[in-house]
């Protein structure tokens, strides 16, 4: 009787104080404890894992590794790895970022925001290009590479000259154009004070017109139905007209035409290295690299619709075709395979990723893609 | 005539359907299928680093499914094992950790609803009506009940005494895909009521959204939320990255920019009717429905406009609102079915009133790209097909 005794009144204790926790506007929600001590969780990190992933670098050049690369040795490296998307002149290719110019065009209707016209810190280039790029293979740069990219980047600002060094012990004496272009905030003062008032309900104003309608711009996606239509009349009328390389290679397309499903899965797998610039299957459509629906055993670079580079261009007019071997040779280098592709890959070292990824494209032959 | 529908048998009502387990995980009905996310090609350069949009438009109440909550990446969506995942925290702490997703289940968690808003949502609006959609022009939102660890408990376990005065410190947070974004957070915040998520609306993150964890920066923009979360770094300033100097920073009419502007300011906006969402019936009782929501809190009121922001009606809050969190609005009526200009205006617990289109321009110009939370206007025709347009 005693304890049940004192446990109602435990439950009477209990059911007082969540009734004054309700008569007082609580609930008996709670948050999560504001921890004191530690719960002991986790384990210290190495300083080998630290150095790893802390790789950041600070306004003030803090975390900067030693090194250097110079402007010319950048405009190698950067016609290698950036300018399949940035453009030789870091003019930007389609709708990847422009790196260069647009100088005094901050205050102008669409400005053009920049490395050169807009970031304030040279940190955040070093950092951003070191730790992100190049798209599809971040972090694959060394430390002077990253060097020299930033150096050509600047001088293609005009921000040096062309016999310009970067390294760790200058970096900080390159000066930003537009490093005092920002305010910090600024809602706080110039709008929140104006738009707190009790809003009009009434007669708020004299006359209403429509001043712009977005018909007008027609630039909305349109819905599914039509968006097929549209792929269906994109669809090429008839095949790719080189007849003369389509009879050789027919045997060859036979003889790839049962990829190995394992290894064409593996090779789906490895193409995700390849996908920031290539698309393949129904309905791809050209990126950076071309559409590579039915490439082997077709003519090199005869896809309609893609710009290829001089040397692809000039390969397959010379007669060259891809199949298993052209392909894994082009893939394991392809700036040395082809001197001016502009393909902007480091490549596929092992002989199993290779012959991966030509499975994995034998099973995209026969599709009109 | 009576109706063929009621009077003749259907094969649902006397033939068996679908057993269970048919789908293990289900997905909506075929019927449903143009409720779906939906991107703007033209925007990017590629898929791959871009974003999409939650039709909003064909939602209601006020959580988002997974499933067709707006993605944003920039490096594509990785496939990331809780096995293989890994949580560091260093810098200005006192033991730089690493942990383990089997030990950020062991905290203490929280579930707390909040919205996650894309900095650029109605961005493509500012220097005018372009796109014929609530989907395109207010899509970049979502909104989910978030399970997680509140970051500061993961702060105080490394230790933060090294870190001495906090109120000029900063955390780091870095994703561990290959865009590896990264975005400065004030220590002030991150003690409050960020959190470290594993859930959503009671589900493991889908991969779109960050699995196995991110970050939930409430009220703050989407940016910030950094998916696949696998750095925390105390600093003693802001690292400056490009997402935060070169991306998410307002460039105003004489061409300097705002930066560090973090908060999502109070926004709404009528989903139905809009123009993907027609009213489907001639005149009479007519539900107008929207959304409101505001970074800086609670959402107190939303007022409604027929005629272009002549005169205004306060609309129903379908209930009361949560803090940075989705709040569904209603507004009952009546049409005759005549011509309407359809106006939404929330204000949040601050007594802030969301801004006209031209109350914005005047103060930043037409160049901002990003925090567009003007007043949007549909015109309604006597068909009741909607157009996004903007009035004088």
């Amino acid at each position: 009787v005693a304890t049940a005794n004192a446990l109602k009144a435990e439950i009477e204790d209990v059911r007082a104080t969540a009734a004054l926790q309700v008569a007082s506007g609580g609930s008996l929600t709670q948050p999560a404890p504001r921890l004191v001590e530690s719960l002991g969780l986790g384990r210290e990190a190495h300083q080998e894992e630290i150095a790893a992933w802390d790789v950041d670098v600070l306004p003030d050049g803090r975390g900067l590794p030693p090194g250097k690369g110079d402007v010319y040795t950048g405009e190698e490296v950067f016609a290698t790895y950036c300018a399949a998307c940035h453009g030789d002149f870091a003019e930007g290719v389609d709708n990847w970022p422009v790196l260069a110019g647009g100088f005094d065009t901050l205050a102008d209707k669409d400005p053009v925001k920049t490395v050169g016209s807009y970031w304030p810190y040279l940190s955040t280039v070093w950092d951003y290009v070191h730790r992100s790029m190049p798209f599809g293979g971040a972090q694959t740069l060394t430390d002077d590479e990253v060097y020299a990219i930033v150096a050509y980047i600047l001088y293609s600002n005009d921000l040096v000259d062309d016999d310009f060094e970067l390294s760790h012990e200058n970096f900080m004496d390159v000066e930003m154009h537009n490093a005092d272009g920002f305010v910090v905030e600024g809602r706080d003062t110039e709008e929140y004070p104006i738009w707190r008032d009790e809003p009009c309900m009434s007669d708020c104003k004299d006359s209403v017109d429509i001043t712009m309608r977005a018909s007008v711009l027609d630039v909305t996606p349109e819905t599914e139905e039509e968006g097929e239509d549209d792929a269906a009349l994109e669809l090429p009328q008839e095949t790719p007209s080189t007849t003369t390389v389509q009879e050789a290679p027919v045997i060859k397309t036979a003889a790839v035409a049962t990829p190995d499903p394992e290894l064409a899965a593996a090779g789906k797998k490895v193409f995700r290295k390849c996908q920031s610039c290539h698309a393949v299957g129904e309905g791809a459509k050209h990126k950076t690299g071309p559409v590579l629906n039915n490439v082997l055993g077709s003519q090199i670079a005869s896809v309609d619709g893609f710009k290829y580079s001089n040397a692809l261009t000039e390969a397959g007019a010379a007669g060259g075709t891809w199949d298993a071997e052209t392909l894994a040779a082009f893939l394991e280098n392809p700036k040395k395979y082809l001197k001016g592709t502009k393909m902007a890959f480091a490549g596929l070292k092992r002989k199993e990723d290779q012959e991966a990824v030509a499975a994995y494209l034998a099973t995209f032959l026969g599709n009109p893609g | 005539q009576p109706d063929p529908l009621i009077t003749e048998l259907q094969d649902w009502a006397s033939i068996t359907g679908e057993g269970v387990d048919e789908t293990p995980y289900g997905l909506p009905i075929e019927f449903e299928s143009d409720v779906i996310r939906r991107n703007v090609p033209w925007l990017t350069a590629d898929p791959i680093s871009s974003i999409n949009f939650t039709p909003i438009h064909a939602l209601d109440g006020t959580i988002t499914p997974q499933g067709c909550a707006f993605e944003r990446h920039h490096s594509g969506a990785i496939e990331l094992r809780k096995e293989d995942y890994r949580l560091m925290i260093n810098g200005l702490v006192d033991t730089p950790l690493v942990f383990t997703y089997e030990d950020i289940e062991r905290f203490p968690r929280e579930n707390h609803v909040y919205f996650c808003e894309c900095a650029a949502n109605t961005g493509m609006e500012w220097a005018g009506a372009q796109l014929n959609g609530v989907q395109f022009t207010h899509g970049m939102i979502h909104n989910m009940e978030y399970t997680g660890v509140p970051l500061r408990l993961l702060l105080k376990e490394a230790g933060l005494d090294r870190a001495g005065d906090l109120s000029d410190k900063w955390v780091y947070v870095e994703g561990a895909d290959a865009s590896s974004n990264g975005r400065s957070i004030p220590m002030e915040k991150a003690l409050d009521d960020v959190i470290v998520a594993f859930k959503a609306n009671g589900e493991a993150l889908r991969k779109e959204h960050g699995y196995p964890v991110r970050l939930v920066v409430p009220g703050w923009e989407g940016n910030m939320w950094v998916k696949w979360l696998r750095r925390i770094e105390v600093t003693d300033m802001a690292v400056e990255s490009r997402e935060e100097t070169s991306k998410y920073t307002d460039v105003l009419e004489d061409g300097t920019a705002r930066k560090w502007t973090w908060v999502m300011d109070a926004k709404s906006v009528i989903t139905s009717p809009s123009p993907q969402s027609p009213i489907p019936h001639g005149p009479g009782p007519l539900v107008i429905s929207g959304l409101a929501w505001s970074g800086h809190g609670k959402i107190t009121r939303v007022d409604v406009s027929k005629d272009g922001g002549m005169n205004w009606e306060t609309a129903r809050l379908g209930k009361q609102g949560d803090s940075k969190a989705l709040t569904r609005f209603y507004l009952d009526t009546e049409w005759d079915g005549e011509e309407m200009l359809l106006q939404a205006r929330a204000m949040d617990e601050t007594g802030y009133v969301q801004p006209t289109k031209d109350a914005l321009r005047e103060v930043r110009g037409e160049n901002s790209v990003y925090h567009n939370n003007c007043i949007q206007t549909w015109f309604v025709n006597k068909d009741g097909e909607a157009e996004n347009v903007e009035v004088s």
